[in-house]
């Protein structure tokens, strides 16, 4: 039991001791990391380690490496991942095969496996040392402090990281001031919205002493990001510790963790820590000899991007329809069952203990003027290092593309970057040297949303990835506004009319005209930005609207209707491999031998052709392309 | 489930007796009989309703709100296809439209043979590796098109030889 700040302080420089000296090799042996985050889980990573817990065993190297399982690397399309102390090398992309080679070369022989190396893609150089590798070099890890470094399992080495180190200076000084200093520290919501922490924090502060609230929103709605779910899995108790301050600087009693269900490992750990800062009674009775009393408990989504919605999840926690609900009463004033309450984001409470334990100037000398501190961002899509990235505030869309991200694969061409998912809009090569920070995305017609980042390249149809996050919004509206009910579902149709090929300019018209519409009268922030997607690629990509509404063509050979495959007859050479794949029969032979060739050439019957790609994807010799 | 075994009975009872000391328990109560029955029909949502006083009227709505709820018993094995923005710009809809083609039902629907539903995920948060999928809890990794019928395969010749 960890009782007073003596006893706290003295475990965690025990435990960082022991933590070091395990990194350092102090006790003679070598110390392997293996990543669990759930790319690399979904790659296999249970059975690397499994594999080297039989070889370890096998081969009697018991006594000389140790190894456990930490958090996400944050690279994943590389994953999965090894990393081995004290050298910090790191291994990536391995196979179960790959285990023995590791253990008999680097860890018997202290030789490093070549073959298993960072390459880098600009350079062709091989990377042995994690930081080293350009991807992580510009990155700096507030809200990531230690996911990837510690055993999310594992209460001490939490606790040799830091944790509850910020708790304990938040007791020690006056409520306001806690509040202070998240004020002068510039921390803003991370989920979207970007009010000031502080603000709405002293909201409820104000509000007159009795049952309050703290709700962590780990709701991470936005299709392609996952820093929330990272965090919680590699760092949970950070943000169990970033509630508890919050609680404390509110005068709440109780925390609630709503997490979506669809993070099965990110709930276990977090229910996990729970447990053990429980056992150490952390959280309780009397922390750490104080006054303040805490209890954390957690509820799972049940597949509803609306709950993201702070009003909408506070109805779903009191058991009913994830529907929003009309603000003012702010949760602040009338939230968790009737109480004052505040709704955090996973990754703003994750800033708060760091806050805590280095000070507020820490902080804020990260960042532009108004947006302080970092920044995760989920990068995926066409670029070359899909993963998680924190970056300072101001850090270029450039930066993060091209040196974080590496570019974009197979030498295409950049076309846009999506931000803030069904809420935001896409950034072009013109604003690739814009600095990046919450006010900067807005004025260019996106938004910083939770930090989803998808990167397109010219294959991409920008009107087909608007009628997508259509059809997502027109799925997940509530129902309860008719401006988001019944207008979501209109523009999906008439996206799907101008895909289709069937639309006119007055189509596009009654669009625009519906799309303000929706804006301007929806009742929360799901449906009020819900037509950002249509109007941000109307305004960088009209050209590509008009193409499909014109000329009846879709220029990135996307939308179905619009395309067709071909067979250029000079370059089959007619093996028929095509023709056997095809589903329908829409190939056969025409009368036509290219010179050289032996046999006739192929052709496609667009009539009968149903456009499954199935005929491109075979051909080997690249005879057949879209058009 | 025309006609609740004594045994289900118990068992959804227990399940809202483990949640009694909760404030609002509803959404817990569902979720646990949902994983463990896999649907959770009219006759559950009464039996609920008796025993925590919330009326059927309300249940049923919060059942029919949520997706991860359904009314009708899913399939043995649930592929879920990924169709998060990152799996998406990769392609996940190709993959989708073949698992439809193939097993001939549309995303939300289960094959009649009971073995197979297919579902449209939203994102899994596995974008590193899209386009994703996930069948009963196993992840598979950048799924192309042409993989669809060995993934189908593989499940259909694990029941030939249960």
């Amino acid at each position: 039991m960890i009782k007073t700040f003596a006893d706290l302080e003295q475990k965690a420089t025990q435990c960082s001791a022991c933590l070091d000296q395990k990194f350092k090799g102090a006790d003679g042996k070598r110390h392997i990391l293996i990543c669990g985050g759930t790319g690399c889980l979904s790659s296999n990573a249970n059975e690397i380690k499994a594999e080297f817990e039989r070889l370890i065993a096998e081969m009697g190297l018991g006594d000389k490496v140790d190894f456990n399982q930490v958090g996400c690397f944050g690279m994943c399309s590389q994953g999965p991942f090894v990393k081995i102390y004290p050298e910090e090398t790191l291994y990536r992309m391995l196979k179960v095969e790959d285990v023995k080679e590791i253990l008999e070369s680097d860890i018997k022989g202290g030789k490093i496996v070549e073959r298993l190396l960072y390459v880098d893609p600009v350079t062709q150089e091989k990377i042995a040392k994690q930081d080293d590798i350009p991807f992580y070099k510009k990155q700096v890890h507030i809200a990531l402090h230690a996911v990837g470094s510690i055993d999310p399992e594992n209460f001490d080495e939490a606790l040799a990281a830091g944790a509850f180190k910020g708790l304990a200076r938040a007791l020690k000084m006056d409520r306001k001031e806690v509040i202070d200093e998240i004020l002068n520290s510039g921390l803003r919501g991370r989920g979207g919205g970007g009010f000031p922490t502080g603000r709405k924090w002293l909201f409820a502060y104000q509000q007159p002493d009795g049952e309050k609230y703290v709700v962590c929103n780990g709701d991470e709605g936005d299709p392609g990001a996952f820093m929330d779910e990272a965090i919680l899995e590699g760092n949970p108790l950070a943000v169990i510790e970033g509630m508890m301050i919050a609680g404390y600087a509110i005068g709440a009693q109780n925390g609630y963790f709503y997490v979506r269900a669809e993070y099965p490992v990110a709930v276990a750990r977090l229910q996990n820590a729970i447990k053990q800062a429980e056992k150490a009674g952390l959280i309780g009775d009397n922390i750490l000899g104080s006054n303040f009393s805490f209890r954390v408990n957690l509820r799972l989504g049940a597949g509803a991007f609306v709950c993201g919605e702070e009003t909408a999840l506070l109805n779903s926690i009191q058991g009913q329809r994830g529907m929003p609900r009309p603000r003012p009463p702010f949760p602040a004033v009338k939230g968790l069952w009737d109480s004052p309450s505040i709704v955090n984001n996973v990754e703003t409470l994750a800033c708060v203990p760091y806050i805590l334990r280095e000070g507020w100037q820490e902080f804020a000398k990260y960042g532009t003027e108004k947006s302080k501190g970092t920044k995760v961002f989920a990068l995926a899509g066409k670029v070359n290092n899909v993963g998680l990235v924190e970056v300072p505030m101001g850090t270029t869309l450039r930066e993060l593309i091209y040196e974080i991200g590496g570019g974009i694969p197979n030498g295409k061409e950049f076309k846009a970057i999506q931000t803030g998912g069904p809420s935001g809009g896409c950034l072009t090569q013109k604003d690739l040297d814009t600095p990046i920070d919450y006010d900067n995305l807005i004025a260019k017609g996106s938004m910083m949303g939770s930090g989803g980042a998808i990167v397109m390249d010219e294959d991409n149809c920008m009107v087909d990835v608007a009628k997508f996050y259509m059809d997502f919004i027109c799925d997940e509206s509530c129902g309860k506004c008719s401006p988001c009910r019944i207008g979501t579902k209109r523009m999906l149709e008439m996206l799907t009319k101008i895909t289709d090929g069937k639309a006119t300019m007055e189509d596009l018209d009654a669009l625009q005209e519906l799309a303000a519409t929706v804006k301007s009268n929806s009742l929360c922030g799901l449906g009020q930005t819900a037509p950002n997607p249509i109007l941000s690629t109307l305004k960088a990509f009209r050209e590509e609207y008009d193409a499909h509404i014109l000329e009846k063509r879709c220029p990135a050979h996307v939308c179905k209707n619009l395309m067709k495959y071909e067979i250029d007859k000079e370059k089959c050479i007619g093996c028929g491999l095509c023709e056997r794949q095809c589903p329908v029969s829409a190939i056969s032979k025409t009368d036509y031998t290219a010179p050289g060739k032996k046999l006739p050439a192929r052709a496609i019957d667009s009539e009968k052709c149903i456009k499954c790609g199935l005929c491109m994807a075979s051909c080997k010799f690249g005879a057949i392309s879209k058009k | 489930m025309s006609q609740l075994s004594e045994a289900a009975v118990k068992q959804i009872n227990a399940i809202c007796d483990s949640h009694a000391n909760e404030r609002t328990p509803l959404m817990m109560i569902l979720s646990d009989i949902q994983k463990q029955f896999g649907y959770i029909p009219l006759e559950v949502q009464e039996l609920v309703s008796e025993r925590t006083g919330i009326p059927v009227a309300e249940i049923y709505g919060v059942v029919t709100f949520y997706s991860f709820f359904s009314l009708k018993p899913k399939g043995k094995y649930v592929i879920g296809c990924c169709l998060g923005t990152a799996c998406y710009v990769k392609g996940a809809q190709q993959v989708v439209d073949k698992f439809s083609e193939i097993l001939g039902i549309k995303p939300g629907q289960t094959t009649e043979d009971g073995l197979f539903t297919l579902d449209a995920l939203r994102c899994i948060g596995a974008c590193a590796i899209s386009p994703a999928i996930k069948i009963n809890g196993k992840v598979y990794p950048k799924v192309a098109v042409s993989a669809v019928p060995d993934i189908i395969n593989e499940y259909k010749s694990k029941e030939a030889k249960a």
